[in-house]
């Protein structure tokens, strides 16, 4: 990473007659859109960059300078699950003969991406101990809505109308309940006890006041503090039992991979963030992939289109044989409708595909141990430093409360971006809201000791400046292409766009 | 161990000792045991890199994944996209960092949203512009719901007949759940009956209305007046617009739309059997607090650089929880990206190009295929941009079955005569005669079953 700010914006770049494509020139120009009526073309050209291709080559070459990714250092950012992105991913999900294919053509002519699409929703329901996944949804907050239309399908489908409320911990991700409302769903908070988990009590009493209302329960588990909910089992039984269904977000899936699945838990529905648990990039953000799970009996439910497995015993030429293939059904009767326009982000799917293929079942079981185990050690030898509000076990991740020693000043923020000077990205930050300084810590499964020994130790050290130089911490960052930023500046005067920028300059 | 962990058995043990746990599986014994999972998975065994690569090699070989001269749009264009494009992208500091959360390490990323909401911005008109959404689909099924929370007494919200069947179907789909009605506006001859529409306006209580440029059909719409209609009873007006198109065609701001929302995918994302792909929506400042999705705005930090940094999120999930404007959390980033560089290498003259050569390939292939007597106009006399519908004569699905078997994609079917067929600046003169040549020679008594 550059430690120095690049800086530019391309429209700076652009000069008038300079260009960065080239097209065939031979065409028939029998016809050109001057034969649109005027009233449909626009009045001016749009002021679109125009440079040469290295200038556009270079400009984007060092604002990835400015970047950090998982290629360039641990980022424990809790929550993300921001593993290694194996290169073969990329190298088979950019295959030329999957970049070139219409999402309309015949499915005779597509077996193969329809065979990695079903092997896929196939691989995914063993891995969950669910019947049946939907590879539409783009992303986890995408899975969790559709999961949620899923539910309210269901309870549509059996005239159970007055299901209209949703009963998500307070502990969860502003995710769940922001999904819920989108569905149409009312939410109503379970409260956490003073070790994070799941208030059961407070649950029974809610069920008893408003069990015929239940639409279902969003849970996560380990939940957002690392912890599992020891009472999963009642908690599922409970919600059955007052007519609800259970769904799991699968934020902190990666915990479980070889000791637990979600269908086993009781739960009934839920989505895969491949973007976490099965290594697929992070993007800056985009795209993910959430594929949606279903035990059985809510098959029905999932959206369209889906792809199936047949076997058609066909007339040969000669003697009749079975043709097995995989056929797309566009329409399906599907009480629930569609999530997005074609499958969903496809080649996302061939990269989580690539990575199970790779790891096969006797590594897969390997990483919510390793994962975990990573996750205790840093646990373990941080918390002499670190305030550590919640002992025992954790999962994949850990949550400490800012710095056992608070008496200089010095936030959760600063630690966090005193750790940018060190060549590390931060955890996440006062997330969850149960504590006020909560730095959330997740390793992967891929990290190694030394790596994670290095980490310790600088977060010991800033632990140590904060004692001795707390100014210094926060002041921080200092060695990074920007100091902190004016977020104040940014919301009261919003400037979104080059052309307002250039306007008020 | 596997090449992806790299613990020894010597890390292991040290580990498990400071952690205070004797076997890494007791690290589970806080799971009750009945949720226990003891057996293996019922997976494949691990594959290793050259098998791996045989295993798609077969996978895409022809018989198994063919790739067709594609004729063939209805929301997933095969445009050209310079090299540079797909180079860029794979950065790693791109692709495998997340959301910019941290301002300071993430200028990078930052700094092309920034970009990409001024181009997408530009090619709209609109005032402002999301860091992306997931789809073009799904960002019109969240005007929808902008509309519908922005209207005070509205009892719907309207969708054109001429918007893409497979996005209403999005749309429907979100409103049955969110808790609104849609009602659908028929069409004549290929575009909005404005009859239709006046009738449903005279009614009153129209939370927005949803229409496509170019339509559906590929035909381009007029308009115009409709937005004073809508904004006379308060309602929103969204079009969703192909940005490619928007080099040439009138812009959702001329239109005066409020919102502006469509699929990015023909600015330089290869097709991968239809995602990812990118959604943009754009709006007017007006409803900048209602917009949902990631903003990037520009600041200062506290050295006095020009920095960029994620703004306005008080509207967003993280904070607002279920009161936010949308559930939406991760943007399309890296798609964003792919949008930005190709715009940036494309500019102003290559995008007008683009459109150019898509619509002279389209007019002429429409011109052939009605010369050779099989074919007529679906609506005639209604002005199409790149892609167009003809009605045959003779039994359609063989006809393509047999373009399929000479290696052409020749469109989509939208009704049992009508065919839908899309042309690109990728599609040569050559390849333009030979399908029409096929459809020439074919015979319907000679299909293939």
């Amino acid at each position: 990473m550059n430690r120095t700010l690049y800086g530019n914006l391309i429209f700076e770049l652009s000069k008038k007659g300079r260009k960065g494509y080239s097209l065939p020139q031979d065409y028939d120009r029998a016809h050109t859109t001057a034969e649109l009526p005027e009233a449909l073309r626009r009045k001016e050209a749009a002021r679109l960059p125009e440079c040469d291709e290295l200038t556009v080559v270079r400009h984007y070459t060092n604002l990835s300078h400015n970047n950090f990714g998982v290629n360039d250092g641990f980022y424990p950012l809790g929550s993300c699950t921001m593993k290694y992105n194996p290169i073969i991913n990329e190298e088979i999900a950019g295959m030329k003969a999957f970049a070139g294919l219409h999402p309309l053509q015949p499915a005779v002519t597509c077996q193969g991406a329809l065979e990695v699409y079903y092997n896929l929703q196939q691989s995914l329901a063993e891995l969950a101990g669910l019947k049946e996944f939907t590879l539409n949804p783009c992303a986890g907050a995408h899975g969790e809505l559709t999961g949620l239309m899923v539910i309210r399908a269901y309870h549509e489908s059996r005239k159970d109308t007055g299901r209209t409320k949703v009963l998500i911990p307070d502990s969860a991700h502003g995710t769940n309940p922001a999904s819920a409302a989108v569905c149409g769903l009312e939410v109503v908070e379970v409260k956490s006890l003073a070790d994070g988990t799941v208030d059961v009590e407070h649950l029974r009493q809610l069920l008893n006041e408003m069990g015929g209302e239940v639409a279902g329960m969003m849970m996560t588990n380990p939940n957002t503090l690392g912890i599992f909910e020891p009472q999963v089992l009642e908690i599922t039984a409970m919600v059955h039992e007052a007519g609800g269904l259970m769904y799991y977000d699968g934020a902190n899936l990666n915990a479980l991979l070889g000791e637990c699945r979600p269908g086993d838990m009781g739960f009934d529905v839920m989505h895969i963030n491949l973007h976490k648990t099965f290594s697929t990039p992070h993007g800056g953000g985009g795209p993910g992939s959430g594929p949606v799970g279903v035990r059985e009996g809510l098959e029905q439910f999932l959206p369209t289109p889906r792809v199936n497995k047949i076997v058609v015993n066909c007339d040969g030429e000669n003697e009749p044989y079975e043709w097995e293939g995989y056929v797309i059904d566009r329409e399906a009767d599907s009480a629930l409708g569609s999530v997005g326009s074609f499958f969903g982000n496809f080649a996302v799917m061939l990269k989580a595909y690539v990575y199970i293929l790779s790891l096969g079942s006797e590594n897969i079981k390997q990483v919510g141990p390793l994962a975990t185990l990573n996750a205790n050690y840093i646990k373990e030898c941080l918390k002499g430093d670190y305030l550590l509000p919640i002992g025992g076990l954790c999962k994949h991740e850990v949550v400490f409360d800012g710095l056992v020693d608070k008496s200089s000043g010095v936030t959760t923020m600063d630690v966090a971006k005193r750790l940018l000077d060190y060549g590390y990205h931060a955890p996440t930050i006062y997330f969850p809201l149960l504590f006020h300084e909560s730095l959330m810590i997740e390793p992967t499964e891929n990290e190694s000791k030394e790596t994670i020994d290095a980490f310790i130790d600088v977060m010991h050290k800033i632990a140590g400046e904060a004692k001795t130089d707390p100014e210094l911490v926060k002041t921080a960052p200092h060695n990074t292409p920007i100091g902190r930023v004016d977020d104040v500046l940014a919301a009261k005067q919003p400037v979104t766009t080059y052309w307002k920028s250039i306007a008020e300059s | 161990m596997f090449k992806y962990f790299p613990h020894t058995e010597e890390d292991l043990q040290e580990m498990l000792k400071a952690t205070g746990v004797e076997n890494i599986h007791n690290l589970f014994d806080d799971i009750p045991e009945a949720a226990r999972f003891k057996r293996d998975y019922e997976l494949p065994e691990a594959l290793s890199e050259t098998d791996l690569r045989l295993f798609f090699n077969q996978l895409t070989a022809p018989h198994n994944t063919r790739q067709l001269v594609c004729f063939a749009g209805a929301g997933c264009y095969d445009h050209y996209a310079p090299s540079v494009v797909q180079n860029i992208i794979q950065r790693s500091e791109f692709l495998t960092s997340y959301t910019p959360y941290q301002a300071e390490i993430s200028q990078g990323t930052l700094h092309y949203i920034f970009e990409y909401q001024s181009m997408i911005a530009e090619l709209t008109g609109m005032d402002i512009a999301n860091a992306s959404m997931y789809d073009g689909a799904t960002a019109t099924a969240e005007a929808a719901i902008m509309a519908w929370n922005n209207a005070k007494k509205a009892t719907r919200v309207l969708v054109s007949e001429t918007l893409d069947p497979k996005i209403r179907r999005v749309v429907e789909t979100y409103a049955h759940f969110n808790g609104f009605p849609i009602k659908l506006v028929p069409a004549v001859n290929g575009a909005i009956d404005r009859n239709a529409l006046d009738q449903e306006l005279a009614e009153g209580g129209v939370a927005g209305l949803i229409v496509q440029q170019p339509n559906y059909f590929g035909i381009v719409e007029d308009y115009t007046g409709i937005a004073d209609k809508i904004h006379e009873q308060k309602g929103i007006f969204v079009v969703n617009a192909n940005p490619s198109d928007l080099a040439i065609l009138k812009t959702p701001a001329e239109w005066r739309a409020d919102v502006a929302v469509g699929e990015g995918q023909s600015l330089g994302i290869p097709m991968t059997f239809g995602g990812p792909g990118v959604g943009y929506m754009a709006c007017t400042e007006k409803l900048m607090r209602k917009i949902p999705g990631r903003i990037v705005g520009q600041t200062i930090d506290n050295r006095g650089q020009r920095a960029f940094v994620l703004t306005l999120q008080a509207r967003e999930q993280h904070i607002r929880r279920q009161k936010a404007t949308s559930n939406i959390c991760s943007n399309q980033s890296l798609m964003a990206l792919y949008v930005t560089i190709y715009l940036s290498l494309m500019g102003k003259e290559g995008l007008r190009e683009v459109a150019e050569m898509s619509y002279a390939g389209a007019h002429c292939l429409r011109d052939k295929l009605v010369a050779t007597g099989k074919f007529e106009d679906t609506f005639p006399g209604q002005p199409f941009f790149n892609e167009f519908c003809v009605d045959y004569e003779g039994d359609l699905d063989a006809l393509l079955d047999e373009c399929t078997a000479n290696g052409y994609l020749a469109g989509i079917t939208v009704g049992e005569k009508t065919l839908m067929l899309a042309v690109t600046e990728q599609r040569s003169p050559e390849e333009i005669d030979e399908l029409v040549d096929i459809i020439q020679q074919f015979k319907t008594e000679e299909a293939k079953v």
